[in-house]
Formats: C-alpha cells, structure tokens, sequence
C-alpha cells in the first residue's frame, strides 16, 4: 500500500514585507528590503538598531464578527498569527465554525473535529517589560546584591496582568486557533528556534500519513524584536551591525555579511491528505513529499564544522521523498547572513548534491525579510510553493562581493525565471536541530 | 502501513522525592511527600509559599568531567533534563558519549534522537537585575543607557540559557544523538507530548532509539506570580506544606508549584530485542486533541478535550475501557479542573472508572510543568514493572459526583495489565498515552 499523499490548500503570511502572501510574493520578487530602523522600543543606542519589522497591523480588524473577546488582546506575535490562519483557512475553504459563515466548498464535505489539527512552530511572547523591570529595580539591593523579594513581589503583583503573563507562554498561538477554529485533532506547538516552523510542517506531514489527522494547520509566529530579545542576540554577537545602511544589512553568503537582522511575523499553510481535498473539492497548491530532521550533537554555540547534522538532514528529507539529487530544481536557503551558517551551509548543499550544486539555483529570502526565527521557515515554504507556482525563483539581494567559501549560485540580487518542479527549504536552528522539508508541483 | 513495536528501556527521575527513579518510587510506596516551605528564596511576600523543591542537586555528577564547564550555560530547567537523560540512558544499559565517554558506543548514534518538552524558561532574575542596575538613571530604566553600556553587564551567552531547545540540545550532544530532535513547548503538556512524538517516530521507523520526556523548575518567583495571577494557586495550607496540594479532594486549593524532570528511553523493540536490553512495558497507543472553553485558563465543563484523548489512546492501543487498570491523572487540584477532569474520565471509561486505581502525583511532587507529564508516564512505566500501585494521598473527601476511585491501598493487590497517562494544560492542549505490561 502506497503512503497518503499531503497536499497544500492554503497559505497565509503577515510579515516585514506585506500582510498577505500575494503582497508578500509582489515584494520579495522585485527584491524589496522590509528593514529599517526599529521602533517598537527605543533602540537608538543599542548595538543594532534595525530589524525587519511588521508596520502598520491591527488583527483586530480581520476577526469574523462575533469572535470571543479572548482573540482580541493577544501578544503581537499571536496576533499576526491569528491573520495568518484566517488567510489560509479561507483560503481552504474551511468554516470558521459561527453561525453566520457557512461552509466554503460546494459539497459541504469538513472532516470531524479530531481529524483537524494543529502543529505550530511559535514563539514565546515579549516579557510586560515596563512591570516586569519595574519589579527588579524595586526589588534590587545594590549593596546585598540581591533581590529584596518581599519588594519585589509588591511590585510585581501591583502591575502585572494574568493575561499578559499567560499571553507570554509559547503555546498560545496554538491554544488560541484551537479555540477559533474548534478544532480537537492533534495539537503541538514546538520550539526549534530557527528550525521551529519547518519542523512544524514536516511533523504536521507526518502526522497526516500516519493517519492521525485528514487536515492540519502548520506553521509559526514569533516577534523577538524587544529590548531582552535584541539584548540577547547582540550578547551573543549574531546580529548584523550595520548600523549605517539597514537595507543592505541582512547579506546572505556575501563576503561582508556581519550576522542577521532580527525580523517578526507569521505564517501558515494547510496540509491536507490528498483524498480529503479532492473530496472537498479545492484547489491544491502543491505537494509536502519529504522530511528531515536530525541533531547536530556538536555544540549549542557553534554548527558542526561540516555540516554533519545539516548534511544528515538533505539526505533523510530526500530518501523520504524517494529522490535524487537531480530531482531538485530549487533550493530555499537557510541563508541567515552570519558568516558561519552560510558557509557551513554552502557546504552541506556541496557534500550532498556534488557537482550538481554548482547547477542548482540557491537563494535566501532572509536577504529581504530579515529572520523570522521560529516564523521564518514557514514563510520561506511559502515562497517555495509560489517559486513553483509562477515558475520564478526569488532572489538574494545584497550579494555584491563573492565570498570564495560560498561560491554556488545564489540568484544574486534579481528573481529569476526557471523551471522549478520540485523545491526543498532547509532550517537549521540555532543548537543543532536541523530540518528540511522539501515540496512538489502537484501532479495527479 | 506497519508500524513498529516501541518499548521503555530506561527511564529517569529527577524529582522532590529523590534524584532516580527508585528513590521516586519508593518515596511514593512509602507515603513520602515532597512539599514543603520553599527555601530557596524569600516567600513571605507572596500568597503562595510552599512548594516541591529538589534539594542538594548537583548536575555535575550527572554529566562527563569534559562537560561541567558548560554549566554556566545552563539554567536550572537544562539542568533537571540532563541529569534525568543520564539517569534513563545509563538505567538502559546505553554505552554512550556521555555514559561511558571512553567506550565503543552501543547504538548507531545517526537513529537515535532527542525529543525533550521544554517550558518558556524563566530567567535568574538576581542575575538579570545585578546587570539591570546598570542600565538605571536616576533610579529609571534607561534604554539608552542600557543599550549603550548596561548590557554588557550580561554575561555574552546569557540568551543560551533560555533558549527552551536547550534541554534537547544539550542532551543530544552530551551523549551524542544525532537522530530526529524536537523541542516541544505545549506547558504542562510538554512532556507527554514529547514522549508521545518520539514513540509515533519510532513506531513509523524514522528512528530506533528515542530520549523523550521533559523538565522545569517552577520554584521561582514568576512562576509564583504567573499563577497567583490567574487563581489557580494554593494558598491556605502555606503551614500544613504536606496537605498542600489536594487533587480531587472536595478541600483542593490549587497547584502546588514543583520542580522535575522525567526522561524515558523509547526504543524500537526488535532494537530492544537484539541488544537484550529491559523491559519496563510497551507503548500502546497515544491520543492527542484540545480543550476548548471561553478563556484559557479553566477546561470546558466536561473536559471534552481530555476524553477525546483517552479515547483516541485506547483506539490506537486497540483496548477497551475495561482493560485499564491504573490511570495517572493530570489532577491539578484546582476545583474546577480536577471536576471537568473526573468529568472527562467518566465519559471516557463509562462504568468503569469506578474501577480504575487513581493515582495523582502532584500531591507529591507538585506541579512540574513542563516535566509533569513525563514524570507521569515514567511513573505508569515503573508501576507496571514492579506490579505496584502506589497509595494515592491527600484526598480523603472526593465530591461523589467525581466518580472516582481515589482510595486504593498500598499494596493493594492488583494485577497491572494496561495503565493510562494523561494530561492537559491552560491554554487548552490535551493527551493521554496507554502503556502495557510487555508481553513478547
């Protein structure tokens, strides 16, 4: 017997670029940059002072009426993804199950509740920042070096909020479609840094043909663009410090690129096992044909020095989809524009495809958008579907001056048309966890 | 499609009743409660003050000499999850990177993974704060000034600590574990989540060998405001620790908070079989699905989400209600949730729920987030190889209307064939997993 084959049927973004796929795909094909400065907190002295933010978005607005009043105050993260789910839903033709909206497709036919389900790669939320040092300051005895946390507890309790504390939690992206869509199939929500979304989607596939699911939404949020979330990755000297020019910061496999550029947003698709739709009657926007995942076991600091994990993880997603390397025509980089991930990457692309590297176009849709983190696989997914759909492949802007260490075909700078059948996105995530997903024209 | 037979091999505990699994266990024979005034900082100001704290924890011995200085990465949650991945590695008679670090390995470290739950870690907040003091003006927090010097009183690798991959990611490297990782942040699910995952890619052949389960310290003091905040914490016992926490009993007063972790080693069992490794029990079925209510924080009335789960367990596992003999509830001992739970189990089990030893462990060991789970199943797992059920405390009064059996004896003579872990969280996620005596 032949596995279930999972097809695509929806898909929804809210990013630096545009709050829709369409606009989104529009932007990232005419090489767009969504950075520029930041200005959700004041950044201006920090050590880098842009990211690739989401301007000008109110979720609120796209709620279906009569929506229970918990969606409407969220994180900034689960807010982006609730519009990010509603475009794909929609875009399936699955109810959202109010009285007033009626079924999409025209013979009516949703799987039960528990056949539909959820596998996010989300975020946790930004801490209450303004209550939350409140409290430390308060609480704070410079001379003992301690907290005094009878202070510190009065402080906290005066103004922290019980739902902007559970608002923070990482599984609220998920618990909050769950509750939108009434949904009681199976429901994960992981956190493989910047893997997360890529894995969500890979284990969502699985889930499907093990037979455990007929439908599942997939994807992620994340917003890390707050005063501890920059502090932390500027601690860590991985962020881009090009400060003087923020459209030309996020460089993938350029020589001078100095690190990634911290971007936010969300993303979704709906999976579905072919018979499902087909019975549905909508239209299917690709094929999920392989999976890998795998460990780098090296060290949380560094990547494996080869490659061994990413390396690993090409060649399960192939032998998962029962391919070979001539079978793949485009390559969505992991690509995040620090100078170790794009040369170990260009690597691992080189020991598994051979010679065949040199042949296969390669580009980094992080050089617009900047990293999305737990989001960015999934919007990087997105972009492969499209890649197939409008047979053109996004470029990697930036990309000036060739580094001697990355010397494959990178599409520099402009969108190019080829003929893309078969597409894989890799997502290697900051610890060693490694996934690649990679998806197909779908044909009967 | 086939799918393969998964069995436990190994399994480790990291908990207030002790720091292996037969120190775990035998603390719950004995009546043993973990709960007491928490000391680690100052309570008095907070509503809430006792909790299950693991005391005289020391990672070091639980990682090769090689590794220790990595420690300054590590928050304590990273911590309860390497120790219990050592303990289940080394329980399994695994040779590994990190068990025998100047030995052959015995397992083929590309199939074998990592699937470690993991919660939304809170940071050292004296750490946080020492540096914060640098960022002040005038008493103010100052981003200018904090972006400009201040955070340079952060030590650079301060964010590695937080990361919740981090419990995973560590394990596979000290023990060198190359296979599928995931990193699964679903709260108090988290555990049994991950554990849940790591059987269904053994069973689908994705791997042979899988380290799953998950920890978390929650005695610190956002997690006692987080859930002071949303009333769901115990507050009238903050004298009497030991009764602390009261699942199912008419007296509950909510979560007690506690510290843990819970690792299980997953193992295909023709890979099992081959390396003449133990046995604890088989891995039946797991069931996965939602609770769905108006907030977040309380599950529907009757707990649909849960029973969803219980019955999508059994079906996988192809056992009826009758057949279950143990089953580990979540009992968080907050009123409400432990009836929606009851609720949920009746609806599942029918008639039989009567029958069904309940066995609730946050009463001992508090509530352990994101290792709560795992420590449940690990704690089913080991039920079923010593044929014991432990007594079941501090629930002399269940509302009738429950339906439960919560007065089984110690050493009550039962024969465990089939036992039922389950779980639920705020926010909604649900699963329940069957585990069974192994039988070739």
């Amino acid at each position: 017997m032949g596995r279930r084959r999972i097809v695509i049927t929806g898909m929804g973004a809210v990013t630096p670029l545009g709050h829709n796929v369409e606009e989104l795909w529009r932007r990232v094909l005419a090489g767009e940059s969504g950075v520029s400065a930041t200005t959700t907190f004041e950044a201006r002295t920090f050590p880098s002072r842009f990211s690739a933010e989401v301007r000008d978005f109110s979720h609120e607005a796209e709620l279906p009426d009569g929506v229970n009043h918990i969606h409407e105050q969220t994180a900034r993260h689960v807010g982006f993804m609730l519009s990010a789910a509603l475009q794909a839903w929609r875009q399936a033709q699955l109810p959202i199950p109010l009285p007033e909206q009626g079924c999409g497709n025209s013979n009516g036919y949703v799987p039960a509740a528990d056949q539909m389900g959820i596998y996010l790669g989300a975020g946790e939320g930004p801490v209450d920042f303004e209550n939350f040092i409140m409290a430390l300051t308060e609480g704070w005895q410079s001379e003992s070096k301690d907290i005094d946390w009878r202070k510190w507890a009065k402080t906290a309790f005066a103004g922290m909020d019980a739902i902007r504390e559970l608002e923070q939690e990482p599984n609220m992206s998920l618990s909050h479609l769950a509750q939108l869509f009434e949904l009681r199939g199976p429901h994960f929500s992981c956190l493989t840094a910047c893997a997360a979304s890529t894995q969500a989607i890979g284990e969502a596939t699985e889930l499907i043909r093990d037979g455990q699911a007929q439908i599942m939404l997939a994807g992620g949020a994340h917003s890390m663009i707050h005063p501890l979330g920059v502090t932390g990755f500027n601690r860590l000297t991985a962020l881009s410090v090009r400060n003087e020019d923020p459209p030309g910061a996020s460089r993938p496999f350029d020589r001078d690129r100095d690190g990634f550029v911290l971007a936010e947003g969300a993303g979704t698709v709906i999976l579905e096992e072919l018979a499902c739709a087909r019975r549905r009657g909508v239209k299917i926007l690709g094929e999920v044909v392989g999976y890998g995942s795998t460990a780098d076991a090296f060290r949380v600091t560094d990547q494996h020095e080869d490659g061994r994990g990413g390396i690993a993880a090409v060649r399960l997603a192939l032998q998962d989809a029962h391919m070979g390397v001539n079978d793949i025509d485009y390559i969505n980089a992991h690509g995040t524009g620090t100078i170790e991930n794009d040369s170990i990457e260009t690597k691992v692309i080189k020991a598994v495809f051979g010679q065949r590297a040199y042949q296969i176009p390669i580009s980094s849709v992080k050089s617009m958008l900047g990293h999305l983190i737990a989001a960015a696989g999934v919007v990087e997914f997105i972009t492969c579907i499209l890649a197939i759909r409008d047979q053109i492949i996004p470029p990697t802007i930036n990309l000036q001056t060739p580094d001697a260490e990355c010397d494959l075909d990178y599409v520099p700078n402009e969108a190019r048309k080829a003929k893309v059948k078969t597409a894989m996105s890799n997502s290697f995530g900051f610890g060693g966890q490694n996934n690649t997903v990679i998806l197909r024209k779908f044909e009967e | 499609m086939e799918r393969r037979r998964v069995v436990i091999t190994g399994v480790g505990v990291v908990s207030a009743l002790g720091l292996d699994k037969e120190q775990y266990f035998q603390g719950l024979m004995d009546g043993r409660i973990g709960v007491e005034r928490i000391r680690s900082f100052e309570v008095s100001g907070f509503p809430s003050q006792v909790g299950a704290e693991i005391l005289d924890f020391n990672f070091k011995k639980f990682v090769p000499k090689a590794y220790r200085k990595a420690g300054k990465l590590m928050s304590r949650d990273i911590e309860l999850a390497i120790a219990a991945a050592d303990l289940a590695l080394r329980d399994a008679a695994l040779k590994t990177k990190g068990t025998c670090p100047d030995q052959q390995p015995n397992i083929d470290p590309t199939r074998c993974g990592v699937n470690i739950g993991a919660a939304s870690i809170c940071c050292d907040l004296v750490e946080l704060a020492a540096a914060v003091e640098h960022g002040l003006e005038e008493g103010k927090f100052s981003y200018e000034k904090w972006g400009r010097e201040g955070m340079e009183w952060l030590t650079p690798l301060w964010l590695l600590k937080y990361l919740p991959n981090m419990l995973g990611c560590h394990v596979s490297i000290i023990h060198d574990l190359q296979g599928p990782s995931n990193s699964i942040t679903c709260a108090e699910v988290s555990g049994l989540l991950s554990i849940g995952e790591a059987y269904w890619t053994i069973a689908r052949g994705k791997a042979d060998l899988m380290v799953a389960g998950g920890g978390e310290s929650k005695i610190n003091a956002m997690n006692l405001v987080r859930h002071s905040l949303l009333g769901r914490i115990s507050t009238r016992y903050n004298d009497q620790p030991q009764e602390a926490c009261r699942p199912f009993d008419e007296a509950a007063d909510g979560v007690v908070l506690g510290e843990g972790a819970g690792i299980v080693v997953l193992e295909d069992l023709e890979h099992a079989r081959r390396r003449e490794a133990p046995v604890y029990a088989e891995i039946k079925g797991f069931g996965v699905s939602s609770n769905l209510s108006a907030n977040f924080i309380t599950p529907e009335a009757d707990g649909k989400g849960i029973t969803f789960a219980i019955q999508k367990a059994l079906a996988q596992a192809q056992l009826s209600p009758e057949h279950i003999q143990l089953l580990i509830p979540h009992g968080e001992a907050v009123a409400k949730n432990d009836r929606a739970e009851a609720k949920a189990i009746c609806n599942a089990f029918g008639g039989h729920a009567q029958d069904l030893a309940m066995l609730a462990t946050k009463s001992r060991i508090g509530n352990c987030g994101a290792g709560a789970g795992a420590l449940d199943l690990a704690t089913a797992a080991i039920a079923l190889q010593k044929n014991k059920i432990p007594p079941n405390l501090n629930c002399p009064n269940p509302p009738p209307d429950y339906g439960l059996n919560m007065f089984h004896k110690k050493d009550q003579e039962i024969e465990i064939e089939n036992a039922i872990s389950c779980c639920y969280t705020y926010g909604g996620q649900t699963a329940a997993m069957a585990v069974s005596k192994f039988d070739n």
